[in-house]
Order: structure tokens, then sequence, then C-alpha cells
């Protein structure tokens, strides 16, 4: 079976954070302690919704050294594909789920002299574990936090009460902008930005920081995409010998899924690049995007990763 | 001439590149004896006015030519030895967005490419490009002293005198290739030295 390891676990607490997020904690069925993990690693956590399984993943927010339970934080997305609304909706304490054994893509460079967050709304996840590992090793960092208004800006009020020098907040709502060339001008060598948030938030960062001539290896960004949906399309499976319907609502790796055909994943974000497949023949047009693949392998017509692209067209092949 | 094309190697054997300006507000230049080359062929008035350049003549005469490019900062030192102190208070005032060049021989590069990364910046953003003499800086592997500026192969270790292989093994972290006792099995059966790259 394909992805990381499985946890049996139990929901043993839901708790409201806000209008919008909601915390869940997982403890293992078996009482057994958790693995132990690395700030900014996330679990992906299996969703049987009727006949459709959701794999999703969400960063883990508890300490990564707590091996009593997990903790994730959830936004609600009523415009996405359903798997929020599941955990929101559908998901109750005492329910048995099973998620992954954690993955980091977005671990600490420990080799940083500082570490600079930057979070934009529930990007403030994997954050909350990091500074709970930095907090333990005695590293050097600084939060910045920009969110909507006080009420979406979850866990600003423990983060500023418990610490009050490292952490800057900052309301969209109110017109406050993190002032971030004034602030990324003059920081000492060694000093690695982590940035975490929607997409126009991680290109700001990051183009700033290239212009102001910040080496590539120095940024640090996490974003993970939920499959669109699209127009349902055919794909046949060259190895596995089958042809499959891709639906309007379904990615085209669930798809892969629900047909049988073990294919290797991980995030299912498009960012870790384990899904990445070989294209045998197509007439049509690719949608790719995923973070993983270069511009070139984009255009080549020659890969695909199934987690979050897909495709429009008469004919497609996979090497799977 | 002071270009040379070393041969394709091993993965461990580092490759060096060719300085091309970067945007950034401050730039640490630091050129040895024909490195100077290097920096006359990428020097702009802009640039240059956000440079601090370290200049180490190794007995060559570029330094007023050098000094005409009018860099913020100019500095001229007769070794690298005389040099490391400078480099290393200049890297520990430093802020990130600093852009690094160097140039000259191996040893050089290396060398300061370690204080750099101990300093923080990640190895592949600093630039570097390779300039006048070929010879290198040499681990012996058994008694692990170093020995400077080796030109032939083998050669005896400066410090235990055995007699050492020139390997392309490198080491990023003392920033030095590797010698191995080339005549272990068979005492006193070492091949006649030649240039490395004959």
């Amino acid at each position: 079976m394909s992805g990381a390891e499985k946890i049996a676990v139990r929901v043993t607490e839901i708790t409201p954070v806000n209008d919008l997020i909601t915390r869940f904690r997982f403890e293992r069925t078996d009482g057994g302690p958790m693995p132990m993990f690395s700030g900014g690693a996330h679990t992906v956590v299996e969703m049987k919704d009727g006949d459709v399984t959701r794999l999703n993943p969400y960063s883990l927010m508890s300490d990564p050294m707590d091996q009593s339970a997990y903790t994730i934080s959830v936004r609600r997305d009523d415009e996405g594909r359903g798997g929020s609304l599941f955990l929101h909706n559908k998901v109750a304490v005492g329910d048995e789920m099973v998620i992954s054994y954690p993955v980091n893509l977005f671990p600490l460079d420990l080799r940083a002299k500082k570490h600079l967050f930057f979070a934009g709304g529930i990007g403030i996840t994997p954050f909350l574990s990091q500074i709970k590992q930095m907090e333990r090793t005695g590293g050097k960092w600084e939060l910045h936090f920009a969110a909507r208004n006080p009420g979406l800006a979850a866990y600003a009020d423990t983060l500023t009460a418990q610490y009050p020098h490292h952490v800057h907040v900052y309301y969209d709502d109110d017109n406050q902008r993190i002032a971030l060339e004034s602030l990324l001008d003059g920081q000492p060598l060694g000093t690695h930005i982590y940035v975490c948030g929607p997409k126009g938030m991680i290109d700001w960062v990051r183009n700033t920081a290239a212009d102001l001539g910040w080496p590539r290896e120095a940024v640090h960004h996490e974003e993970f995409l939920a499959p669109k949906p699209g127009k349902p399309f055919e794909v046949k499976l060259a190895i596995s010998n089958k042809v499959v319907q891709v639906g309007e609502h379904e990615s085209l790796l669930e798809a892969i899924e629900r047909a049988g055909v073990d294919a290797p994943y991980l995030c299912r974000g498009g960012a870790c690049g384990q899904c990445e497949t070989d294209v045998i023949d197509y007439d049509g047009t690719f949608i790719h995007r995923d973070h993983w693949l270069e511009e070139d392998e984009h255009a080549s017509g020659k890969k695909i990763m199934p987690c979050v692209s897909r495709f429009e067209g008469k004919t497609l092949v996979l090497d799977r | 001439m002071s270009k040379f094309e070393f041969p394709p190697s091993i993965k461990s054997r580092p490759v060096w590149g060719t300085l091309e300006p970067r945007p950034g507000k401050h730039h640490l230049m630091i050129a040895e004896a024909e490195g100077a080359e290097a920096i006359l062929e990428i020097a702009t008035p802009d640039l240059m006015a956000k440079t601090h350049l370290i200049f180490i003549a190794k007995g060559t005469d570029y330094g007023p030519k050098l000094e005409a490019l009018n860099p913020m900062q100019f500095r001229e030192t007769p070794t690298y030895g005389s040099a490391v102190q400078r480099i290393e208070r200049v890297l520990s005032d430093a802020a990130m967005g600093l852009q690094l060049y160097l140039t000259g021989t191996e040893g050089m590069m290396g060398q300061v490419m370690q204080a750099a990364v101990t300093a923080g910046i990640p190895h592949t953003a600093i630039q570097t490009e390779h300039r006048g003499s070929v010879a290198r800086r040499m681990q012996c592997v058994h008694c692990k002293g170093i020995t400077e500026d080796v030109e032939m192969d083998p050669f005896q270790c400066s410090h235990c005198g055995l007699n050492l292989f020139v390997r392309d093994h490198y080491s990023r972290r003392i920033a030095a290739y590797q010698g191995v006792c080339i005549d272990a099995e068979d005492p006193g059966n070492v091949p006649a030295p030649k240039g490395i790259y004959e």
C-alpha cells in the first residue's frame, strides 16, 4: 500500500477555535505512544464519507515531543471538495479514524542561526509545532502572522501572551501590513525564512527575498493544494490495463485508487513529488497545478502529478 | 592565461563557476592573485560602489588596477593568512542578502567557503571562479596535517613525511583534498612525482 505507514486513532477532543477553524485531537486506539515528529510535519487523514474516501494532509500543531496525541486545526472550506466539511460536520468525539505517520516537507533548517516565520491565516499551523521545537532546543525565532481580523487569527492570543517579544500579528481589516522589505533588510547572516499561507503571500515573500539577494536555499515555503474540480476525463492505465473515468470532483490520483490500482503518494497536495507519473501518450491539454515539476517538464507532456493536476482532451495514457 | 579547464572527475570534486553580478545591497569580493582578472571582467561602477574588495596579492601587482575600480572598501593583503581576520570580521557583521564572490586558487576559495558557511551562507549561494595556480590544499588522511600548495603527485606530507597520493576526494568541512599513503603495502615503492594534471 502506498503512502506513509498508517496509525489507527480515536478522536478524543473536538474544539472550535473560531468561526471557521476547529481543532481535532487524535489518540491511538491501542493506547500506545504516537511517533515523535519534527516541527512542520503533516499527517494525511483518511475520511470515509459514504462511497468516497478522501485523504487530506493537515499540519501537525502539537508539540513534536508529545507522544500522547496529535492535534490538527482545520479551516472549514464551504467551497472545497468536502474534506474539511466532513471533519467539521460528520466527525464526533469517540470516532475511530486512520491517519498516516508524520511526513515533513517543511522542516526547519537547523543550520540556520535565526528562523523568521511568516504565516497567513490557517498557515499558522505548521509554525505551532515548529515554535514548540524551537523553544525546546533554544533556537532563535520570530513570527509574523497576518490574518483577516482578530476573530479569524487562530492562536494569535495564546501566542502573543506566551511569546510577546517573538510574535507580531497583523490584521487585514485594520489595513495592517507586514513591512516586509524593511523587515528583511539587515537580518543577520544565517537567517532563514519560512512562509506558509495563501499563494499570494508565499509569492510575495519569496520574490521580495530574491530581489534583496537572499539565497533560494534560505527561503522555505509550504502550500498544500487541494485538487480542484474540473471536467471529467478518461485515463488509460497501461501497466494495469484499465480504463478509468475521472469524475468532476475527483482527482486523477483518487480515480486511479478507486480503480484498485496502488499508486505512490505522500502529501496529496502537489508538493512532495512522490506521485510523479510518466505519460505514455496523450491528445489534449494538461492542467498542471503542482509545485513539484519544473516548467519545462510541465511543457514536455511527459509527466503529470495526479494528486492535483488534471487533463482535458481525448486520450491520456499513463505508465501506471 | 589564468584559466584552467579541470578534467571531469568524481562527484566529490568541487566544480568552480564563472562570476556574474547578482542583485543585492552588499557585495563581498575576495580575489587572490590572478583572480583579480575575474573581478576586472565583471566590475561596473554601480556594482563596485556596493562592494568590499579584499585582494590577496601573493606577489602579483594587480592591486592598483583593482583599487582604480573604486570599490566601496578596498584592502590588499600579501597572503591568505593575513586576510583571514578581516574576512571573518566582515562575515560576522554581514546581513542576509550579502553576495559573496571568490576567485583564485582552490585552497583560498575552499577556506573562505568554509568560513562563509559557518557564518550562515548556504554553500550553493556562494559564487566562485578558479584563476591562477592549480596547486591544491591537501590533508594527510593519516596524520591529519594540511600541506598547502601541492603541485606534484605523489608528494610527501609536510607533517608526518608519508608519501601521499593526491585524490580528487574533497572535504568541504576541512576545505582540502585527501592525500592517501601510496606505498603502504610496499614501503619505498613510490612512483616518480609528476604534475597533478599531467
